[in-house]
């Protein structure tokens, strides 16, 4: 019981995470200020900013609801850290494996996204609520492509467990070759889950002021942040537990280096996506994901279906 | 989708450039020759003609005269008012005044912004 | 969803500087938009008037910081015509090198300005570190990066070597590079056109009606620039090309632009090579005699006109100023109403708004009955002592100026 405790809250949970979050924030900042030719931050900035807004005043507009407001911060960062426990780390299973836990995964990345919508809606300001509206319509613009696209090695597998999936590719490595198209639609999807550009739609600065986070300062803004960077590195691994199950050897240090490694490249290319590309407008945005994503992730099903009937056979 | 992306190959060509960033203040700022900074005075040249007082479009050089028997004359320079302009550098018959490269004139007291040049 | 008034200023991130527009929303589209002016008034053409011609150049050169020289020169050659005095060929010159530097200079701003609104940093980032170049050759010359003080009445200030020359021209060979790959990026990156291609549409008849000037008018199809128009400076002796382009919205703007960079850095290398030996300026009387002068500057967001009256005595009578943004500005809700929210701050970027150069004196008309209310300056000082009476200030004790 209290070995289950230290698991859930510090290592490799709650505690672990956050550390993690903020080293992957001044990671993706480094290296999207090197790609642009300038320094960047030092390594203790995330640090920094997350002490600062936690010291510094809250405001709350007089309108808006103060239960509501105080409470969602702490929905999205509970349901981003209740994600990471069902991802394997090193080794092949993750702390409290069971059948079907993927599908909670990807509920548990849904939650807060519809905070974000719920943050802005109840903030009673003007820009907030068409942030708000603009995070829920890209909310069902990337949600299909990336379930698809993550729904389709586990069809290959066989099972819905992450934990599962990544023991079977570990006995099958070259079959997560077939899984190409998924990665390419699953990495573009979590830049999209995240908010980031070119899908920072949400979150416009030189349009909506701060979106949905207008009116949050402070505490709540912090807790916000912390849920997004926690974000990241939940989507990050998942990613490299789904679609790198390569180099897992059992010795817990080696396979914490091999998570760390996956995890990296993953933040690199999401880095490298925000750097290159201007942003796009809702209405482009979803015509993307409908016309280019879907019929991507469609085909990775397609071929895993078929990879399936052939093993079997 | 494929003319997407264009500027990758020059952002991964800045990946591995040092940065263009000057690290100020531990680095000098390069400023160039000729730069108009801050007011250099060579006294012994003054005449005490107050030309370049009446051209200065704002207000900030001001001549006195400190000896009552010989014609010394003191500027004086309100930092916060020059506009580093050189009109006073250009009208002054006598070439007393010249333009530095100093330009790091930041104070926090009001007062000491009123300098002897 | 009902319909939303949201005002975009005159504090927002999407504007450098303070100015109204309330648009009212419908979803993703604006339904209306109207613009309010005049947060920027700063009482410059007042301030001309108790200032003498020398000290009003550089007042006059403070209306903008990018478009400073365009400024301080269209209001010298309007006091030189007043006065009758014609200035050195290489004077002329030395003015228009340091005019077409300046386009650059503004030029490459806009785009890395353009880059930030459509939220591609990384353009933004690498077009500004390629300015520093223009910034640099311009430190060498006239001794600031903005503001350069160029001018004085009856030609300029500081004259240019053959170091400088040549440092110029490695420069110019340098920024044409780069320049080259930027309308490379511009015109074939999706992401960028997708977002500029379509939006802010003016057609040809619509930029005549509402007097367009500059790029926003050349990007609709008219081949209008005071440079080929009105010739001033040593532009009668210089070969280039007028650029315009049929797109008439926002990525027709942007190709004009940068195309136009290109076109400076022909018209900055022959200005160099045919530099005319002489003087650099002729002495000018401090008193200008009396008349009146009005004149015509391609600022590089468009037409600035200047007008100036003088009554004889050393201080100007009259200093007008019509910015080219003013003259942009009554398109702007043509160009954003029935568009998607998203696009405004690129469509507001597009006519490269200076609002501090356009902040001038305006009427003001009552809506409900049509009566123009206009202040002098006897009136205003008045209505300011009554208004201060009713909040129990009495400002007629007040002390004159202050003393430091």
């Amino acid at each position: 019981m209290a070995l289950s405790l230290f698991k859930i809250l510090i290592f490799p949970g709650f505690f672990f995470l956050s550390t993690l979050a903020l080293v992957f924030e001044y990671l993706d900042r480094k290296l999207s200020a090197r790609m642009q030719n300038r320094v960047g931050p030092p390594w203790y900035q995330p640090t920094a900013d997350f002490i600062k807004l936690i010291s510094k005043e809250t405001v709350i507009p007089s309108e808006a609801d103060h239960g509501i407001f105080k409470a969602i911060p702490i929905f999205a960062l509970a349901s981003t850290a209740s994600a990471f426990l069902y991802i394997p780390i090193w080794g092949q299973q993750s702390l409290f494996p069971f059948d079907c836990d993927l599908l909670v995964v990807l509920y548990f990345l849904t939650v807060p996204t519809i905070t974000f919508f719920l943050a802005g809606w109840f903030s009673s300001s003007l820009y907030a609520e068409i942030g708000s509206i603009r995070a829920m319509t890209q909310l069902f613009a990337y949600e299909v492509p990336m379930y698809m696209a993550l729904l389709g090695p586990a069809l290959l597998a066989g099972t819905w467990s992450v934990s599962g999936i990544t023991a079977f590719y570990h006995i099958h490595p070259l079959l997560s070759l077939l899984n190409l198209p998924g990665f390419f639609v699953a990495i573009i999807a979590a830049q999209g889950k995240l908010e980031r550009a070119p899908f920072d739609i949400p979150d416009a600065e030189t349009e909506i002021v701060g979106g949905t986070f207008t009116e949050y300062s402070g505490r709540y803004l912090a807790l916000f942040r912390m849920a997004i960077d926690c974000e990241m590195v939940v989507l990050a691994a998942l990613i490299s537990a789904i679609f790198f199950p390569a180099l897992l050897p059992a010795n817990p240090v080696l396979g914490m280096l091999a998570f760390l490694v996956k995890t990296v490249v993953v933040v690199f290319l999401l880095a490298l996506i925000k750097t290159s590309f201007a942003r796009f407008r809702i209405d482009q945005m979803i015509t993307f994901c409908w016309k280019t994503l879907a019929p991507l992730s469609l085909l990775q099903i397609l071929i895993d279906l078929i990879a399936k009937g052939v093993i079997l056979s | 989708m494929i003319r997407m992306g264009k500027m990758v190959p020059y952002i991964m060509q800045m990946l591995v450039k040092k940065p263009n960033t000057t690290l100020y203040p531990s680095v000098k700022a390069h400023v160039e020759e000729h730069f108009r900074g801050a007011l250099k005075f060579d006294q012994p040249k003054c005449i005490g003609c107050k030309i370049c007082m009446k051209v200065c479009p704002s207000n900030a050089i001001e001549i006195e005269r400190i000896s009552e028997t010989e014609k010394v004359y003191q500027a004086y320079v309100h930092m916060d008012r020059c506009i580093f302009c050189g009109q006073c550098v250009d009208s002054c018959p006598k070439k007393a005044l010249e333009n530095t490269e100093n330009f790091e004139l930041a104070s926090t007291d009001k007062k000491s912004l009123k300098v002897a040049i | 969803m009902a319909k939303m008034m949201v005002p975009l200023g005159p504090q927002h991130p999407a504007l450098e500087e303070p100015e109204s527009f309330n648009l009212l929303l419908d979803g993703e589209r604006i339904a209306a938009a109207t613009v309010a002016l005049g947060y920027n008034h700063r009482g410059m053409e007042k301030a001309c008037e108790s200032r003498t011609y020398i000290q009003d150049i550089y007042l006059l050169e403070r209306i903008c910081g990018i478009c400073s020289h365009s400024h301080s020169s269209s209001y010298v050659q309007a006091v030189e015509t007043i006065a009758g005095i014609e200035i050195p060929k290489r004077a002329s010159y030395l003015r228009t090198l340091i005019g077409e530097l300046e386009r650059v200079h503004s030029h490459l701003l806009w785009l890395g300005v353009a880059g930030h609104e459509i939220g591609f940093q990384t353009l933004f980032m690498s077009v500004w570190k390629d300015r520093e170049l223009v910034m640099d050759i311009l430190e060498r010359l006239t001794g600031n990066r903005i503001n350069y003080g160029m001018n004085t009445i009856g030609g300029v200030r500081r004259d240019i070597d053959l170091s400088e020359s040549d440092e110029v021209l490695k420069a110019l060979d340098l920024l044409e590079e780069r320049t080259t790959y930027y309308i490379k990026v511009c015109t074939e990156e999706q992401s960028i056109i997708a977002r500029l291609s379509g939006v802010g549409k003016l057609s040809k008849e619509e930029a005549l009606r509402l007097g367009a000037v500059g790029p926003v008018l050349r990007a609709s199809g008219v081949r209008h620039d005071v440079r080929r128009d009105d010739p001033y400076d040593a532009y009668p002796d210089l070969d280039f090309d007028v650029i315009t382009d049929d797109h008439a919205d926002v990525l027709g703007r942007t190709i004009v632009r940068v195309l136009e960079i290109m076109q400076s850095y022909k018209i900055c290398r022959q200005v160099i090579r045919s530099m005319p030996e002489g003087p650099i300026s002729v002495k000018v009387p401090t008193k200008i005699p009396v008349g009146e002068a009005f004149s015509r500057y391609e600022a590089p967001r468009g037409e600035d006109i200047h007008y100036v009256r003088s009554n004889g005595t050393d201080h100007p009578e009259r200093v007008k100023v019509r910015a080219p943004t003013l003259a942009n500005l009554a398109s702007i809700t043509n160009m954003i109403e029935g568009g998607y929210l998203a696009d405004v701050p690129i469509v507001i970027a597009a006519i490269d708004p200076c609002f501090s150069c356009t902040d001038r004196m305006i009427r003001v008309q009552d809506s409900r009955s049509g009566q123009e209310k206009r202040f002098d300056w006897a009136g205003l000082r008045q209505y300011s002592i009554d208004w201060y009476k009713k909040q129990g200030v009495d400002l007629t004790q007040a002390k004159a100026s202050r003393k430091d």
